[in-house]
């Protein structure tokens, strides 16, 4: 707290964002809340690559949206540098929280061209004239990777991997201080994953970004991020540096979560995560700790009492099995 | 120039573009060119009624009536024969072009007007938007368009404006239905969403991001409409609802037609002949317009 590192106020933080969805259960049905993001909390310095990760439905892609300004929190807060940005000032918001996203079949409109697409933002914002703009959609092309003359092609003469780095050109156009990666590589090949993961990485060293990497590859998080925090039921069970979370995780989901991991080695099968195959559903969570019908290690207070989370290394984590409170022929 | 030539990224990017796509499916597809060049050879005619017409459509000659069309042993002076007052059978059905496609291409428009904005409302912003865009819809699709169209015409009586207007207001359910479904889906894609995080206004969104990509949809649409209003109101005058005598109209003519159809069956068989071509022509466009602009991305 009082060393001069910590005192500037995070890049990006969370806090206490809640989001509830009413949904409604058949023709009949009365509506029900699903809460996608419970009570969550997360901070980023600059220059951070925090992995998000968690399977899917657990609302790592709800908590991306909100922090693009998409849907508005139930409840919490979002700062950048310290200032609390909400509906109002989407502009602002924009500006310096920029995504890029999972399909980039799906991100880039079929219809424009890419001058115009990766432009768009600048547009938007009137930053510049038309041959200023121009000029800077040159700069990005090359940046990006990619020859100026695909200036005038559309998407569909694109591949996979290049359309990606037209989405990220969009992206970092504006110079935004953090970018929202949603899955960026799980739609492409397994042999242009990595030129686009070495990208980002080059790209965050060049403009000192900041980086929310959500992904269900554990290997993807492994290589790029800082810090990984594991979600589970809207829920962060466990938030720490990369090497201490691969090395000697706390939590029993992210231990299973790391035991299925496929490995190159064919003769071992696929890996038994003792999970089972029923992930929770939202609308009716389990009660006390939301992991427990489905953790090894589980014992009566977990069915009874949620976790809190107890502060752990350089992080924290959500079980009882790391609580000091937690009775200890309970933590056995 | 060299180094460029062989970076392996470069190659790839030498497919054409959506353009030079689209152009090579519209001439390889003949139903589609052959309902364009019907369609703009009619609409030609209309346009050039007054200098192809050979009588003026209205003079009637009651000497000479009901003369036979050239190929019935008729003589050049009517090509087509006179109907049951005289008048010029060809020069009217001329003419007729004129109120068929102006029918079809008003009556279009407006219920394309109100059926975008009501459909594109509905898939965009969903929830109650949608809730009360889907009623309007099933309360209209509940009324049945010729009778709505009848008892309209009953109190404000017929006129070319009527039928026009009762058309447009009445046709607009598939439009509705066709942009709703179009925009529910186009909205789904992520680059609507990186619109928003852009911060691009919702007009912005809609006109840029949405309706080019449900353009081909509406299109389609639009013709299919023509060819639905256009039979219409062959429909209204035929009963006499429509468009009003002495105005030469294609469904007034079989009308007028159909007490001597048994004696002078090309009294009926011309104008119905011709407004059979005119709307497979119409058809066969929005057909051919369907296949051609599939969304570049599925091709």
């Amino acid at each position: 707290m009082f060393d001069g590192q910590d005192m500037t106020p995070p890049t990006l933080e969370i806090r206490n964002v809640t989001k509830t969805y009413s949904v409604k259960q058949g023709l009949m049905g009365k509506r029900k809340p699903l809460t996608a993001v419970r009570d969550v909390s997360l901070s980023l310095r600059k220059g951070e690559v925090l992995g998000l990760v968690g399977e899917s439905g657990c609302g790592k892609s709800t908590l991306a949206k909100i922090l693009l300004g998409l849907e508005a929190p139930t409840s919490g807060q979002v700062l950048v540098d310290g200032q609390a940005l909400g509906g109002q000032n989407r502009l602002e918001l924009a500006r310096r929280i920029q995504p890029i996203f999972q399909d980039p079949y799906s991100s880039l409109n079929p219809r424009k061209s890419i001058a115009d697409i990766i432009s768009l933002p600048l547009r938007i914002h009137g930053i510049g004239d038309a041959a200023s703009q121009q000029k800077a959609v040159r700069d990005m092309l090359d940046v990006v990777g990619l020859p100026a003359r695909v200036m005038n092609s559309y998407p569909s003469q694109m591949s996979g991997g290049q359309r990606q780095r037209v989405a990220i050109a969009r992206a970092l156009i504006m110079k935004p201080e953090v970018v929202i990666c949603d899955e960026p590589t799980s739609a492409l090949d397994v042999s242009v994953q990595s030129q686009i993961l070495n990208l980002l990485g080059e790209l965050r060293r060049e403009f000192g970004l900041t980086y929310l990497f959500i992904s269900h590859n554990l290997a993807v998080v492994e290589h790029l991020a800082t810090r990984v925090a594991v979600m589970y039921l809207g829920r962060i069970v466990e938030e720490t540096n990369t090497g201490d979370l691969f090395d000697a995780s706390a939590h029993p989901y992210t231990q299973a979560l790391l035991k299925s991991v496929l490995t190159p080695e064919p003769g071992l099968g696929v890996p038994d995560t003792q999970l089972g195959m029923a992930y929770p559903n939202p609308i009716d969570p389990p009660s006390g700790c939301a992991f427990h019908p489905r953790c090894p290690r589980a014992t009566d207070l977990c069915k009874q009492r949620a976790p809190r989370p107890v502060p752990m290394r350089d992080g924290h984590v959500e079980c009882h099995l790391h609580d000091p409170e937690t009775p200890m022929f309970e933590r056995s | 120039m060299t180094h460029t030539a062989n970076d392996p990224l470069l190659e790839e990017i030498t497919g054409p573009t959506p353009g030079q796509l689209l152009r090579k499916r519209v001439f390889g597809h003949q139903g589609l060119l052959i309902g364009v060049i019907v369609v703009a050879i009619l609409t030609l005619i209309a346009i050039l009624a007054p200098l192809l017409a050979p009588h003026d459509p209205y003079a009637q000659d009651l000497m000479a009536r009901m003369k036979p069309p050239v190929f019935l042993g008729g003589t050049w002076e009517h090509p087509l024969g006179t109907d049951h007052l005289g008048r010029d059978y060809l020069s009217r059905l001329i003419y007729g072009a004129r109120v068929s496609l102006l029918i079809g291409v008003v009556a279009a428009t407006i219920s394309g007007l109100i059926g975008t904005a009501m459909g594109v409302a509905a898939g965009y912003f969903g929830g109650r938007v949608d809730a009360v865009v889907t009623f309007l819809i099933n309360v209209r699709l509940a009324m049945p368009v010729v009778l709505v169209a009848l008892a309209v015409v009953a109190i404000l009586g017929g006129s070319l404006t009527v039928v026009i207007c009762v058309l447009g207001l009445l046709l607009w359910d598939r439009f509705a239905v066709v942009m709703r479904a179009s925009t529910l889906q186009v909205r789904q894609r992520e680059y609507v969403a990186a619109a928003q995080a852009i911060g691009a206004s919702t007009p912005r969104i809609l006109l840029t991001e949405i309706m080019p990509n449900i353009a081909n949809n509406l299109i389609v649409v639009v013709t299919l409409e023509m060819a639905h209003a256009i039979l219409l109101e062959a429909a209204l005058s035929f009963l006499g609802l429509g468009v009003q005598p002495p105005t030469p109209s294609w469904g007034l003519m079989v009308s007028e037609g159909k007490n001597m159809m048994l004696f002078e069956p090309w009294l009926v068989l011309i104008p119905g002949a011709v407004l059979f071509v005119l709307v497979l022509a119409i058809n066969l466009m929005g057909d051919g317009l369907r296949d051609v602009t599939a969304p570049e991305n599925r091709s």
